[in-house]
């Protein structure tokens, strides 16, 4: 899934100065699952930015409303009808989303709630952790299932770097070696060949570098 | 036990502390009352295990959001004490009442939201 945090209250209040009339769109996906964006973050927040304002004796008017999702047209498209009523709307929902609505509704101030961070997965209830970086070009098959893009602090592909020490990372003691657990992981699978084999210089253009990517099924299409 | 407690402290029943959930403390706030505190079972009494314990971490969650609000976070507060504590319960409620006094009324009060 993808992981946000939500930007702190602070922050948020300054972006409203300006306004009295809020639509607070949450995302019943992903930022639902990691506890930022949904329903309830929804109502957290729009509670948080009222008590802030009434102590400060300033008006504020808040409609909450937790779309399917803030990605696909067709939800986004359920707004239509009030969203002229507010002068600014305020999104729970990932990067994609809030950018998704600010392309939608051309005319309308989009406004972040959230910070978008990662992809990755629920270790326990509460704590997420990140497992990949998109890079469009997936070496997990060479690495016992374990991303070295997103799991060693370099994105080293043939590592350890000399950094590694008890199997924790150089730039934090309390971070994992992503090699050292590939290594771990590839001698539990016997399969340490794969650890011999040298992986090729990435071609990044497949990952940001090449530009924002985009996927087309033509047979989808209507 | 006939045992007095303040009168201007308002008592919700709930089947457990587990019950009470961040933002129906956000909203008793918003309804401007000047503080909340939960009365839960012992720790470790909890009839459905950790009822209590989840209440204390949403306790010390919702201080923080008060906190970021600019209410402060001792208005809100987490007692434990079991059902054969009646003189517990009212120290408790004076203990709070006299806090809630010392920190002034809630300023959301003063301003109808
Ligand atoms: S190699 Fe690339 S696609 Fe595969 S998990 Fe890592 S970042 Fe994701
Ligand atoms: S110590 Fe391990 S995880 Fe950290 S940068 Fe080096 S190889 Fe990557």
């Amino acid at each position: 899934m993808i992981v946000a945090d939500r930007k702190s209250l602070d922050e948020i209040l300054k972006m409203l100065k300006p306004y009295k009339k809020v639509l607070l769109l949450g995302c019943n996906e992903c930022v639902t699952v990691s506890a930022t964006g949904g329903e309830r973050e929804v109502g957290v927040l729009a509670s948080e930015l009222k008590l802030s304002r009434a102590k400060d004796g300033q008006e504020i008017e808040i409609r909450e409303q937790t779309l399917e999702r803030q990605c696909d047209h067709e939800y986004i498209d359920q707004i239509r009808p009030f969203v002229g009523d507010y002068e600014v709307v305020l999104s729970m929902a990932c990067g994609a989303g809030i950018q998704y609505l600010a392309e939608t509704y051309k005319d309308k101030t989009v406004l972040p709630a959230v910070n978008t961070t990662f992809l990755g997965v629920t270790l326990e209830q509460g704590v997420w952790s990140e497992r990949c970086q998109g890079c469009g070009e997936c070496v997990l098959h060479m690495t016992g299932g374990i991303c070295p893009i997103a799991r060693c602090a370099k994105s080293l592909l043939n590592g350890p770097c000399g950094g590694s020490s008890n199997g924790k990372c150089e730039v934090d003691k309390d971070l994992e070696c992503g090699w050292q657990l590939i290594i771990d992981r590839l001698k539990a699978l016997n399969q340490m060949e794969k650890y011999e084999e040298i992986i090729p210089i990435k071609d990044w253009r497949t990952s940001r570098d090449g530009g924002p990517r985009k996927r087309i099924r033509e047979d989808l299409k209507l | 036990m006939r045992l007095n407690y303040p009168t201007n402290i308002k008592v919700v029943k709930v089947p457990c502390t587990g019950r009470v959930d961040t933002l129906l403390i956000l909203k008793t706030f918003e309804s401007g009352v000047d503080g909340v505190y939960l009365a839960g079972c012992l720790e470790g009494e909890c009839h459905f295990l950790r009822g209590n314990l989840r209440a204390k971490k949403r306790v010390q969650y919702v201080k923080t959001l008060l906190e970021e609000v600019g209410l402060g976070s001792g208005r809100v507060e987490m007692y434990n004490m079991s059902s054969a504590q009646g003189q517990r319960f009212a120290e408790v409620a004076r203990e709070m009442a006299e806090k809630i006094r010392a920190l002034g009324p809630s300023p959301v009060k003063k301003r109808k939201l």
